[in-house]
């Protein structure tokens, strides 16, 4: 690889993880740099939510290790690491189905400004007029904006994956975890949001995808990983790696040519 | 500092003239004395408490009671040992139950939904048995704890206060003895004061942040909240909350015994929120309210009086109608309010307030042309009652 002179945001280092006997994850290495938009991709049961899992430090690896700018993350809490500078984006939606919509897109924004504990009673939320522009100013772009004062829970599921985007893009993180970001999307909605990734991906934010569909990250992606049975079996620029006929066994399952 | 929407603000006003014209109003529902007012006053701050526990982070605590036992006991030791006057007494009941629920809550909120709730019954239950057996020292059993004549109140004899020459010596505030209707006005300065703090709690990004980890846990923790700390600080106010009930409890009647501590006691709570509107900011009030009332009225009616009201039926009848409505008042009084929560969760699961907003917005529909926005929040239901 050629990336040694560029800074490496997240290196997962040769990862492996067992489930009593069962290898789901083995050598994986695994470097994310600054800037780029980095596809894992593979078919389903290819380890690639374990990955992610690791990487966010739901799972602790068997050995190996995950580091983010210096930071060893394995072991610490799932609000420690999104502290540090990292927001995931869930399968299925992880938002506050009974508050507003602009609420969900505030409280993350008081997460990066207060830290993860911060007691104020005096200062109301309605009053917090830098964080509510900033919020309104996001739905706005996610063509939200009218369904600000609506229960986050009355919203499409097209819709609640927009908000969730939008809940982890306020707090600026220095890295974007996406996992599947368009599973369960109607064709139109896919596109939206292949647009949508396209305009967060030029303000440079570093961004990791998780996908089984290629057709998704094969434009966004800098660079795209190849899962398969718990192990990269390709990886570099998304044209390259769709002409490997090991890809394409692996996702064809060897059936054909 | 102190900052509150327009909305809450007025909220705050109406609330504040309801509380302090209740001698008034309470009147024509044959309420109005000292007593029962100042009862009405001081639960009404142990359900706004609980409500910051329950109504924002969904947690059901079913031990409460045992915080307001220990703010009781505490305020009694304190005019035992300290002064007859209430503000220490109330400072060192809010602090000992605030103590106290940091311990009971640290343990208790290791474990979510029905775990949680049975662990805080079961450390309410422990406290009941202490203050009934091994405690007896500190909180005298089934006496329960009373002030004497002859106890040492040292900053009184400090000062040189002297208690008046006869009976016992009364709770005072500032060297004035609160009586019937003082008492009430304290009680109703500090239901005000409870209710402004809970309403700036609500607001906040503080209660933001409880309702957060009420809605989506794990979206929480993975947006950097550390719920942890944020449960248990909400824990530990709920319970200084009860303690200041507690403790006012004392003021109004200086004994404290351990039936206070009973889960029953917990349960009531549980109903008054839920009767009322569970995090909504007044449902809670509300809820206390009507509870303690219809207490009042259904522990007070006898055979007698069911006898007379049934006069005009035949006797026959009579004597079955009686036989049956007496098992729902006097002692039996739970079971009418039994009935009553199952009604409320199976008609109205809001409670009370979400019920009379559901009415508010029919009436609107069918006065006007339908230009209710459907689906809309309350503007976050926490301003508004």
């Amino acid at each position: 690889m050629t990336e040694a002179t560029q800074n490496v945001v997240l290196h997962v280092a040769d990862v492996y993880k067992n489930f009593s006997g069962l290898k789901a994850l083995s050598d994986i290495d695994l470097q994310i740099v600054e800037g780029q938009t980095h596809a894992i991709i593979g078919p389903n049961g290819a380890g690639k939510s374990t990955l992610l899992n690791v990487i966010i430090g739901r799972l602790a690896p068997t050995s190996g290790a995950v580091i983010f700018e210096g930071a060893v993350l394995t072991g610490k809490s799932p609000h420690e690491i999104n502290q540090l500078g990292i927001s995931r984006v869930f399968q299925t939606p992880e938002i506050f189905a009974d508050l507003s919509v602009l609420y969900n897109v505030m409280a993350p924004a008081f997460a990066r400004r207060d830290g993860s504990f911060r007691i104020d009673i005096f200062h109301a939320v309605e009053d917090q007029i830098e964080i509510r522009e900033e919020a309104e100013k996001l739905l706005h772009d996610f063509g939200l904006y009218d369904r600000r004062e609506d229960h986050a829970g009355a919203l499409s599921r097209g819709d609640k994956r927009r908000l969730e985007l939008a809940m982890c893009l306020i707090q600026r993180p220095r890295l974007l975890l996406l996992d599947e970001p368009t599973a369960g999307m109607s064709r139109h909605d896919t596109n939206s949001t292949i647009d949508l990734l396209q305009t967060i991906k030029e303000s440079g934010m570093t961004i990791v995808i998780i996908e089984h569909d290629m057709h998704v990250v094969f434009s966004p992606a800098d660079r795209v990983s190849v899962l398969a049975q718990g192990q990269f079996i390709a990886s570099g620029l998304p044209q390259d790696v769709k002409g490997d006929p090991r890809v394409k066994e692996a996702y064809l399952g060897g059936a054909v040519e | 500092m102190f900052s509150l929407s327009r909305k809450n603000v007025i909220t705050l006003v109406i609330f504040s003239a309801i509380v302090l014209t209740m001698p008034i109003w309470l009147k024509p529902l044959g309420a109005a004395y000292p007593g029962l007012m100042q009862k009405f006053v001081i639960y009404a701050i142990f359900a706004i408490g609980f409500n910051i526990l329950f109504g924002l982070t969904g947690y059901l605590s079913f031990g409460h009671a045992a915080f307001l036992g220990v703010g009781s006991y505490t305020a009694v030791w304190s005019f035992k040992l300290l002064t007859m006057d209430m503000i220490p007494a109330l400072i060192f009941a809010v602090i000992f139950a605030g103590i106290f629920a940091l311990f009971i809550g640290y343990f208790s909120l290791r474990r979510s939904g029905i775990y949680f709730s049975i662990l805080t019954l079961a450390f309410a239950q422990m406290s009941y048995s202490l203050a009934y057996s091994v405690l007896t020292p500190i909180t005298f059993g089934e006496t329960g704890l009373l002030i004497a004549r002859d106890d040492p109140r040292a900053i009184d004899a400090m000062l040189g206060v002297n208690q008046s020459a006869s009976g016992m010596p009364v709770p005072s505030l500032l060297g004035f003895e609160l009586g019937g209707y003082s008492g009430f006005y304290i009680c109703a300065v500090v239901l005000i004061v409870a209710f402004f703090l809970s309403q700036m709690i609500f607001a906040s990004p503080f209660g933001m942040a409880l309702r957060g980890i009420k809605s989506n846990q794990t979206r929480m923790m993975y947006t950097g909240f550390n719920t942890k700390p944020y449960m248990l600080t909400a824990f530990v106010i709920s319970g200084m909350f009860a303690g200041l009930a507690g403790g006012l409890l004392a003021v109004t009647d200086p004994i404290a015994g351990a039936e206070r501590m009973k889960w029953t006691e917990s349960g009531n709570l549980v109903l008054m929120t839920m009767l009322g509107g569970v995090g909504t900011l007044v449902g809670p009030v509300v809820g206390a309210w009507l509870i303690k009332y219809l207490e009042n009225i259904f522990s007070a009616i006898n055979t007698n009086m069911l006898n007379n009201f049934f006069d005009f039926l035949p006797d026959g009848v009579q004597t079955v109608m009686v036989t049956v409505m007496s098992k729902f008042v006097g002692e039996g009084w739970h079971l009418t309010l039994g009935l009553m929560f199952v009604l409320i969760v199976v008609f109205l699961p809001g409670g009370l307030v979400e019920g009379t907003e559901r009415l508010v917005r029919r009436f609107r529909r069918i006065a006007g042309p339908s230009d209710e926005p459907t689906g809309k929040m309350a503007s976050g239901r926490a301003g508004n009652d």
